[in-house]
């Protein structure tokens, strides 16, 4: 199947694996990373170094997770140029900058101030190495903020022109083509486009979800098994509030995320709804869209729900995708189920947050065998609802790799066409098809995607193989400290210098 | 000042940054088979082990400033050698999780796994480097778009494969020296044996890499002619490499290093001006992609001015409190 398809398709499909799978990893560092700080800022305030313990076993899950991340993320810098050289070219002068500031501001911080994080311990005073955990967490929240804004600018661009390249002065043809590309007029118009922030603000909330449930999940099965439950307990209590809070302030996102996208690209909205018809619009809670008879088979909603999310008024129209010419509508399978998926897994985790908060208040949570259970479980979830938050929202970008934004009147009114159609301004967007390499084939990218397959499988495989070893080791406890442990493996060796006794018990 | 020029050179600090850095523990890595027993081999992963992160990262933003400043060169250079690129990721992938994982587990298959992927992905992923910049020296084939035209054999001719030879003698000789430092006890003695082995390595490559650029690419002679600082550049690089012999006879390891790191400086010094103006020289119909008509417009490189001046002296800073908190050898402990 994957060998008839053309370099775009392939392409494609490699972007969605490598991007996926990359983004398993930066939502635990995230989330990681405040837990972290928290817990070695504890430790310092109240002396007690049963805190400076679970943040030790914690920074060991994020080195883990930072290093793959690191590795897979260095794939994506380089797969704009070698797959979609078209795109770089046509968006460099915008998105090259955002992506260079990621650079210099995020990822040194980030991965100089791991090493202190990783290796410092009795190496450097507690203060500074609660200062380098800062900086970690720092430095990875700021490497979601260009990556993000230039994702944002891609859905929604301000800020630039499309103006003709030159060559020698001259305006460039080739073959009779003007070359155009995009180029920055108001740097800060192109960073506070109209989705960055809301979608900064609902990428953040996902990724503290995410570390917030991996704290739950583990700490969780140490309950069960009657492990470390001290050390547990302390973590999942922590974890349970920033779980509780981000799901809820997650509503709150998402619905001003989801009015924006029908704002700017309703399109993307209609495809996430299924909805196929312009009119008063149902929100589906379950369905199989069917976009041969433009009908949700096996269709379960609420009548004028989408209606009202949009515009607060159960009788409006909203937008369907018969407004839309055949090659200017997104897929809708796809988009519909992750959106959906993504919904459903919010509404579950919040209602599973705000019943456990509601018996720890009560002093009955930690009793519930079940519920452990479904925390340990629980981080799949959560893992896939970030996932699949990110699959509605490039795949129901499709057509367009850069959004043409739909044309206007003078007066603001979006201009149809003679056949009722809406019109994009087709020279300001980029279509997918039209981004990818011309100097690639399609052998090249398929013989690319298999070695990829096979190398991530077994990164994947090695992951929750070191993963589950830490988990098993469980946090280091300070009354050991001295004895050979050989499950923690660290290391054999210290620095000369150090006369700190806990670099030679505490491995 | 001229902005192109100031990114060019930028890029070019970027570059040597990473060669410089890098360099030495992918050096580390190629020389990775001549440690002997366990523990060698671990002082081996454990001397880069907090290092090498920080010094990829030079890496990542180098590909992110190419990516603003000169798009066309980025597309071209990365489409064009599409199966190449895709070897060096995945070799440091291997290499992130070799020296990371290397010590997780203590079994000695688990080790000596890790320990081959360390070797294998250090050495391929500066084979690759080496081979890019031999085709970058030599000039690739373009189209009026400015796309590579060639085919995926063409890159790996026999004058990019002497660069790449010559690429791999560089990090191994920076790489034994560094390790030199980073190590106390009997190895030291072997490893300083292997300087001079690697020495000479690199000199019959450097050598034979000048004399091949020479007779075979007459355009990089025009280039470096005409290029600013070319001279100076030429000298520096040959006193370098004539005093690394006298440092170690003489005992002074430190001096051979830093002449090692000064020798890479000068070398993608070089690389940097072999085709200057020109980013991708171009050997097809098409015109060469140059500092002026690969680049953003001056408004983005403005832009990224400003950014590089807020960040840069923060980079300074915590690279030098990282390398000072990790400044002291590795020692085994009984």
């Amino acid at each position: 199947m994957l060998a008839e398809m053309d370099v775009v398709m392939l392409s494609r499909i490699q972007f969605a694996l490598t991007i996926m799978f990359h983004y398993l990893f930066p939502p635990i560092t995230i989330g990681l990373g405040i837990i972290i700080v928290y817990l070695e800022g504890k430790s310092l305030w109240k002396k007690d170094s049963t805190y400076m313990d679970a943040a030790r076993f914690w920074t060991g899950i994020f080195a883990i997770n930072f290093a793959i991340g690191v590795a897979t993320g260095i794939v994506m810098e380089f797969e704009f140029g070698t797959n979609w050289a078209a795109y770089s070219r046509f968006v460099g002068d915008v998105f090259g900058s955002a992506l260079a500031a990621e650079g210099i501001f995020a990822f040194f911080l980030e991965s100089g101030f791991l090493a202190i994080l990783v290796y410092g311990y009795g190496r450097v005073s507690p203060g500074f190495h609660f200062f380098s955990a800062c900086m970690v967490s720092i430095g990875s929240i700021f490497s979601s903020v260009w990556i993000t804004i230039a994702n944002s600018w891609q859905q929604t661009p301000t800020g630039h022109n499309i103006v003709q390249m030159t060559r020698d002065g001259e305006p460039w043809f080739v073959d009779g083509e003007p070359i155009m590309r995009a180029e920055i007029v108001d740097f800060w118009a192109m960073v506070f486009n109209p989705s960055a922030i809301h979608r900064l603000i609902h990428v953040w909330l996902g990724c503290f979800i995410v570390g917030a449930f991996l704290v739950l999940s583990i700490s969780a099965w140490y309950l069960l098994h009657g492990k470390h439950a001290d050390f547990a307990k302390k973590s999942f209590s922590g974890a349970l509030f920033l779980a509780l809070f981000s799901c809820l302030a997650m509503f709150v996102s998402g619905h001003f995320q989801a009015r924006m996208v029908y704002e700017h690209q309703p399109a993307k909205m209609a495809a996430f709804e299924g909805h196929f018809k312009t009119g008063v619009a149902d929100m589906s809670l379950f369905g199989i869209p069917n976009e041969e008879t433009e009908q949700i088979d096996f269709n379960v909603s609420v009548p004028g729900g989408l209606s009202f999310l949009i515009h607060e008024d159960f009788k409006e129209e909203v937008i369907g995708l018969d407004k839309f010419k055949p090659a200017d509508r997104p897929p809708v399978k796809i988009p519909f189920f992750a959106y959906h998926l993504m919904i459903g897994i919010g509404v579950g985790l919040t209602c599973l947050t705000v019943a456990s908060t509601f018996w720890l208040w009560r002093g009955t949570l930690y009793q519930k065998r079940w519920l452990m259970w479904v925390f340990v479980a629980g981080i799949i979830p959560a893992i896939v609802g970030n996932e699949t938050g990110w699959v509605a929202a490039e795949v129901g970008r499709q057509p367009w790799i850069v959004y043409a934004p739909l044309k206007v009147d003078e007066t603001g009114e979006r201009v149809v066409d003679a056949d009722g159609y809406f019109v994009y301004e087709e020279s300001l967007g980029l279509r997918t098809s039209d981004g990818v390499s011309k100097a690639i084939k399609a052998e090249q990218v398929l013989t690319s995607i298999i070695l990829f397959g096979v190398i991530y499988f077994l990164l994947g495989v090695l992951w929750l193989f070191l993963l589950n070893r830490k988990i098993q080791a469980g946090p280091p406890v300070s009354s050991d400290l001295g004895l050979h442990d050989p499950r923690r493996d660290e290391n054999d060796l210290k620095p000369v210098v150090t006369t700190d006794p806990h670099l030679t018990g505490d491995r | 000042m001229d902005l192109n020029l100031v990114w060019f050179i930028l890029l070019g600090v970027l570059l040597a940054g990473y060669a410089v850095l890098d360099g030495f523990d992918l050096g580390v890595g190629i020389i990775h088979p001549i440690l002997r027993g366990e523990r060698e081999r671990n002082v081996g992963i454990k001397a880069i082990g907090p290092l090498w992160d920080g010094n990829e990262v030079w890496l990542v933003t180098f590909g992110g400033a190419l990516f603003a400043a000169f798009p066309e060169a980025y597309a071209t250079v990365l489409s064009g050698m599409y199966l190449p690129v895709y070897l060096l990721l995945f070799c440091l992938i291997l290499r992130a999780i070799s020296v990371d994982f290397r010590n997780k587990v203590e079994t000695s298959v688990w080790k000596r796994c890790f320990d081959v992927g360390f070797f294998v992905s250090s050495f391929g992923a500066t084979l690759v480097f080496g081979v890019a910049a031999g085709n970058l020296i030599a000039g690739i084939s373009l189209n009026e778009r400015g796309e590579y035209t060639g085919s995926t054999s063409d890159l790996f001719g026999g004058y990019p494969l002497a660069t790449g030879a010559l690429a791999l003698a560089t990090f191994a000789l920076h790489g034994v020296m560094f390790l030199y430092l980073k190590t106390t006890g009997g190895v030291r003695d072997r490893l300083a044996n292997w300087m001079w082995h690697f020495w000479g390595v690199y000199l019959v490559m450097y050598i034979l890499v000048s004399m091949l650029t020479l007779i075979e690419h007459p355009h990089v002679v025009t280039a470096i002619k005409q290029a600013p600082l070319a001279i100076p550049i030429v000298i520096l690089n040959v006193v370098c490499v004539a005093n690394m012999p006298r440092a170690i006879y003489l005992g002074k390891f430190g001096q051979a290093f830093i002449s090692s790191c000064l020798n890479i400086v000068c070398l993608v010094a070089l690389f940097g001006l072999s085709t200057f103006p020109n980013l991708v020289y171009s050997t097809g119909a098409g015109e060469s992609l140059s500092l002026v008509n690969a680049a953003s417009s001056q408004g983005t490189l403005w832009i990224m001015t400003i950014i590089a001046m807020l960040g840069i002296p923060f980079i300074l800073s915590y690279t030098v409190i990282i390398y000072w908190t990790f400044r002291h050898p590795i020692e085994l402990e009984d």
